[in-house]
């Protein structure tokens, strides 16, 4: 299950029951060159909207909101050395952390990805 | 008047052109009420020569540093100055340039920049340094307020040899910002003991090298101790030029460096401006306060430089910048980076062994004189003297016989009963044998 | 006679074969320059100092092992070295700077002379009180022309720049909220058009920001302020005249809600010089203002800093400014250093700076103020306020002003005038610079989408402003040209260096120099 938010990040269930978060396409297309990331500790609780990681670019910095509540399990630590790849592999490569959710429940009220491509479209 | 080049004639063709009758009306959106009708009750215009002789008027109100011999120290020394720095700071291009937000024009600040960073990064043994701070003082608070971030704790300790104004800033930052400061008592005889001072709620130990008494210590326990409980050691240098003499603060395990720079470059002028340097281990550059500037390569691939890692910054961050400050002591640290070009690594040293050779000199033959006792054993340029009475009535004594003659501690302290008869003596390169003489031959007759 | 010289004296215009790089890398006057730590050769020195008299050490264990590391150049080198890198850099004195909300105006020597006087330049902060009555004298009379100019009954003079001002007002406010007891007042409102060194500075001091819009007419939302303001409401953050160059038409009555509702009324003077000597922010209602020296009274930015921010204050936030002041005693004037010596009613809420502050750069500004006088004064204000207003009229029909009506001390737009051009508010600005201009101030304030903010002040003459305006109107022409926008990502093409690549220099950050590796070692 893949799950967009109204801040720009994504949120996917993954086969082992934890969740990946990272930030769309559109998100590093805003932002430009990324040139930083500041992950959040390993263990840290997070709660559904609160500040989770960083993002920079040379002239920005912008919150990550955490899309559900939970535990921060894993990070992606390939950031820290290559903040490049939130740019050329947003989806993938670029995430930022994983989460053990406390309530999967809280990822209905999300968008699906049809639905964040037309919030998008409005967006322009 | 001389700096306005507009005419009555270009006054009248503009508002013309803007198509309005006076300029009243572009005041318009002040209300009528709080519009002056008639110019504040100030004296008018005057031209130069008349600016100039009210300044001179000012200056022989005083009693220059330059006209006496004079042996101050506590935190701002007496330095030359040679005479290519100040022609070169002078140049406009440099005194009349804004911050360097615009790179392509603005490679030479930057370049000075760039090597300013990498002196002070190398006399303070540190790996990084950043563009400047107002001074060595509230350099040494932001030092205090990085810690906090770094360490998520929000105590720090503050030797009793740290400069009483170092402290009380950070004092004045820590209770209007919310993190705790814990004082150690005056430490005139440079034995105190920190270590035990330090527990897990701690952020950092802030201690002086030299110290404000004049005291020489090897902080590398210290520093141990701090890791050992998760603190970090901030080093406070209020006399850099001790630096081309003495175990710089990186070999001495600091986190973090907070000096003042004015010894370097820039001339007393009563305290200010002055130039705060920054420095500290590269891991922690993120969470390091002020600008930085970086090397990069432009367009067609050639080496350049560029105001970097802005996004700590306040006019990016905002409420959640690592500090508020905006400005940095550009033109300071020009001087200070001229100055050290033109001493290189010869010339450092020798200065340094040349201030600390007149020091010892200065001690030694005040310590000949009845009732004067010298509380240092290692020491830089500065010393504590205690004395047989009130280091103030001493002081002003010695004025009167046209010599600066110190600091009395009670011009800090003037509560402590304890450090009334301590007395702050300096001597650098620019003291003679002769004054020294003459400050000796004074103190015996004053006291 | 010697025949041998090419005796030609007209160049030969270009038209020829393309030209090879040169082969030093220079570019005539622009010289290709290398780091001092490039340049250094051990046993040079740029100092001649004499050998110390004797060797006694009494450093204990502490003398320095190692070496510094630091290059060996002679005085000639440096002298070099540093007019080089001087003339890679544009300042006032090269030309109109109109880069807004920075005041960059002409800076007079005189100043400078005068900051270098002796018995002004070589007195010791600590020297017996007795041998500087000059000094205070001088401080005093700095003090009484900022006060009389803004109307105001007290000013703290430490603080070292504007954001330090800033600081030291926004503690004050909390120190007398806290001596009525109301700790809970913690939210302090901040338009969104702010420096942004108003947030930085009130959470600095614990306190909560919340950003207030900007109404259609760039002005405080009167209404959303209102809505805003409650029993736990410290202050209100304003810049007067804004950062859009807009007088804020409420200030009186933003005053008098604040007052009725217990809170503080903290005034940004970044833009004092639009208004000095003509309206006294005194007569605003506010409670505190820091001025920028470096702006309304001249004294040198030097590439950034050493700045000054003294703060006035009203007579309820006076007693808690920081020490040191000076006081007018029986005996003349007494420099106060201690809260125990402040005397009655007074509580001091700390030190913000070591010594006594900034004092040549009170030099400085006094110097200025005293040239102009408070009849020059109003000048200053009434040719900064028609100079942008020239501005504004001479360029709104070519470019989008962000505003209707006049404006104060600067002229905003914004990049409507762009719009599908492929030209950007950077680009433009760049292109600047390949006209011999410094840029205006670029997307900032963040209210206005693309902004360009042109502060010329008053030091330009009508003639400057003509030649400016005559490149702005001929860059947005050449910009609404289909296919010019190649060029313009390109710009500057004449500088020193091209565009520089700022990721780069933030993903893999160089910060200093370092000796290059020997081969031996980088083969390991």
């Amino acid at each position: 299950m893949l799950k967009f938010t109204q801040d720009h990040e994504w949120i996917r269930l993954e086969a082992d029951g934890s969740a990946t978060v990272g930030i769309t396409q559109y998100a590093q297309e805003q932002l430009g060159d990324v040139v930083f990331v500041e992950l959040p500790a390993l263990g840290k609780e997070v709660a559904k909207g609160g500040d989770a990681a960083v993002v920079e670019s040379v002239k920005a910095a912008s919150e990550v909101y955490a899309p559900a509540s939970g535990k921060v399990v894993a990070v992606n630590d390939k950031l820290t050395s290559e903040p490049a790849l939130v740019n050329s592999s947003p989806m993938a490569e670029g995430w930022f952390f994983k989460l053990d959710l406390k309530d999967k429940g809280e990822l209905a009220s999300l968008m699906d990805e049809a639905a964040y491509g037309k919030f998008c479209e409005g967006l322009h | 008047m001389r700096y306005l080049p507009l005419t009555d004639a270009d006054r009248r063709a503009m508002l013309q052109a803007i198509g309005v009758g006076s300029l009243d009306s572009l005041y318009r959106d002040v209300p009528e009420g709080v519009r002056l009708k008639a110019p504040v009750e100030l004296p008018r215009h005057m031209g130069e020569l008349e600016v100039e002789r009210e300044f001179e008027a000012f200056a022989s109100g005083n009693l220059g540093t330059a006209s006496v011999p004079s042996f101050l120290g506590a935190g701002a020394y007496r330095h030359h100055i040679p005479a290519s720095v100040d022609h070169l700071i002078q140049r406009g291009e440099f005194l009349t340039s804004y911050t360097p937000y615009q790179p392509e024009v603005s490679q030479g600040t930057l370049q000075y920049l760039f090597e300013f960073q990498t002196q002070v990064a190398l006399i303070t043994g540190m790996e990084v340094a950043n563009a400047s701070m107002y001074d060595g003082a509230s350099a040494s608070a932001e030092a205090v307020a990085m810690a906090n971030r770094l360490t998520q704790r929000k105590k720090a300790i503050l030797s009793g040899g740290l400069h009483p104004h170092y402290r009380e800033i950070c004092v004045t930052r820590g209770r209007w910002g919310d993190f705790e400061t814990v004082l150690a008592p005056p430490d005139p005889r440079g034995g105190e003991e920190l270590a035990s001072m330090i527990d897990d709620k701690t952020s950092c130990v802030v201690v002086a090298s030299p110290s404000f008494f004049g005291h020489l210590r090897d902080y590398s326990a210290l520093a141990n101790a701090c890791h050992a409980k998760g603190a970090l050691l901030v080093v406070a240098v209020g006399e850099v030029v001790s630096l081309g003499l003495v175990k710089p603060p990186g070999e001495m395990g600091a986190d973090i460096v907070a000096a003042e720079g004015q010894s370097i470059g820039i001339p007393l002028s009563f305290g200010g401006p002055y130039l705060g340097l920054f420095a500290a281990r590269e891991k922690f550059v993120r969470q390091m306060p002020g600008r930085l500037c970086g090397e990069t390569v432009d367009a067609e691939g050639r080496r350049g430089w560029v105001l970097t890692l802005s996004t700590r910054e306040q006019h990016i961050r905002r409420e959640k910048a690592t500090s508020n400050i905006c400005t940095n002591s550009s033109l300071c640290a020009l001087a200070f980076t001229i100055h050290l070009s033109l001493l290189g690594e010869a010339g450092l040293t020798r200065l340094a062994a040349l201030n600390h050779a007149n020091a010892v000199e200065l001690a030694e033959r005040l310590a000949a004189v009845k009732g004067v006792e010298v509380l240092n054993k290692a020491f830089f340029n500065e010393v504590t003297l205690k004395l047989p009475k009130p280091a103030a009535e001493v002081v002003e004594a010695l004025a009167a016989r046209r010599i600066l003659g110190g600091v009395p501690l009670s011009r800090f302290y003037p509560e402590s009963p304890a450090l009334a008869d301590l007395m702050l003596v300096a001597a650098t390169e620019m003291n003679t044998e002769a004054e020294i003489e003459a400050l000796a031959e004074a103190l015996e007759e004053v006291l | 006679m010697d025949l041998s010289q090419d005796r030609k004296s007209r160049p030969t215009l270009a038209g020829g074969p393309a030209l090879p790089p040169s082969i030093s890398g220079n570019r005539g006057l622009q010289i290709e320059e290398p780091l001092i730590f490039e340049q250094g050769q051990e046993g040079r020195t740029g100092v001649d100092l004499p050998e110390p008299r004797r060797s006694a050490e009494r450093l204990g264990a502490m003398r320095r092992a190692g070496k510094i590391g630091l290059p060996g150049l002679s005085e000639p080198q440096v002298v070099r070295h540093y007019t080089r890198l001087s003339q890679k850099n544009y300042g006032i004195d090269s030309g109109l700077y109109p880069l807004g909300s920075c005041t960059m105006k002409h800076n007079p020597r005189l100043n400078e002379k005068v900051a270098r006087l002796a018995g002004l330049a070589d007195l010791h902060p600590l020297q017996p009180v007795s041998t500087v009555k000059g000094a205070l004298a001088l401080i005093d009379q700095l003090a009484h022309w900022l006060k009389t100019l803004t109307g105001m009954p007290a000013v703290a003079l430490s603080p070292g720049a504007g954001a330090h001002g800033e600081l030291c007002g926004m503690i004050a406010i909390r120190a007398a909220l806290e001596a009525r007891g109301e700790r809970a007042r913690r939210r302090v409102l901040v338009p969104e058009s702010a420096h942004g060194t108003n947030p930085a500075t009130g959470a600095e001091c614990g306190f909560t920001i919340e950003a207030i819009p900007a109404n259609a007419r760039g002005r405080v939302d009167l209404a959303a302020f209102k809505q805003k303001l409650g029993p736990d409401v410290a202050a209100l953050m304003v810049t007067n005249p804004n950062t859009c160059g807009l007088f804020e038409p409420d200030m009186v009555e933003l005053a008098a809600h604040l007052h009725e509702s217990g809170a503080y009324f903290y005034c940004d003077g970044a833009n004092f010089n639009a208004i000095v000597g003509r309206v006294r922010p005194g007569d605003l209602g506010i409670d505190c203002m820091h001025i920028n020296l470096h702006k309304t009274f001249s004294t040198p930015h030097g590439g950034g800093g050493p700045g000054s921010g003294p703060v006035v204050f009203s007579a309820a936030l006076a007693p808690f400014a920081p020490l040191p002041w000076i006081v007018h005693g029986a005996d003349g004037l007494r420099l106060v250093e201690h809260a125990e010596a402040a005397g009655a009613g007074s509580k001091p809420f700390g030190r913000l700076k070591g010594f006594h502050g900034q004092m040549g750069m009170f030099i400085r500004a006094l110097a200025y103020m005293m040239s102009h006088g408070a009849d020059g004064l109003a000048q200053v204000a009434a040719d900064a306020v028609l100079n942008a207003n020239y501005l504004l009229a001479r360029l709104g029909d070519v470019l989008t002003p962000a505003f209707a009506g006049p404006c104060m001390h600067e002229a905003l737009f914004d990049d409507r005038f762009l719009k599908d051009s492929g030209v950007s508010t950077l680009d433009f600005a760049k292109a600047m610079i390949d006209e011999g201009f410094h840029p205006m101030t670029m997307y900032f304030p963040l209210v206005v989408h693309g902004a360009l903010l042109m502060e010329p002040t008053e030091t330009e003459s009508k003639e400057s402003l003509d030649q400016f305006i005559a490149v702005v109107r001929g860059l947005a022409e050449r910009a609404k040209q289909p296919g010019s926008a190649e060029a313009f990502h390109g710009a500057p093409y004449f500088t020193p260096r091209r565009r520089l690549d700022e990721t780069a220099a933030a993903r893999k950050p160089v910060l200093r120099w370092r000796p290059p590796q020997p081969a031996s070692r980088a083969a390991e």
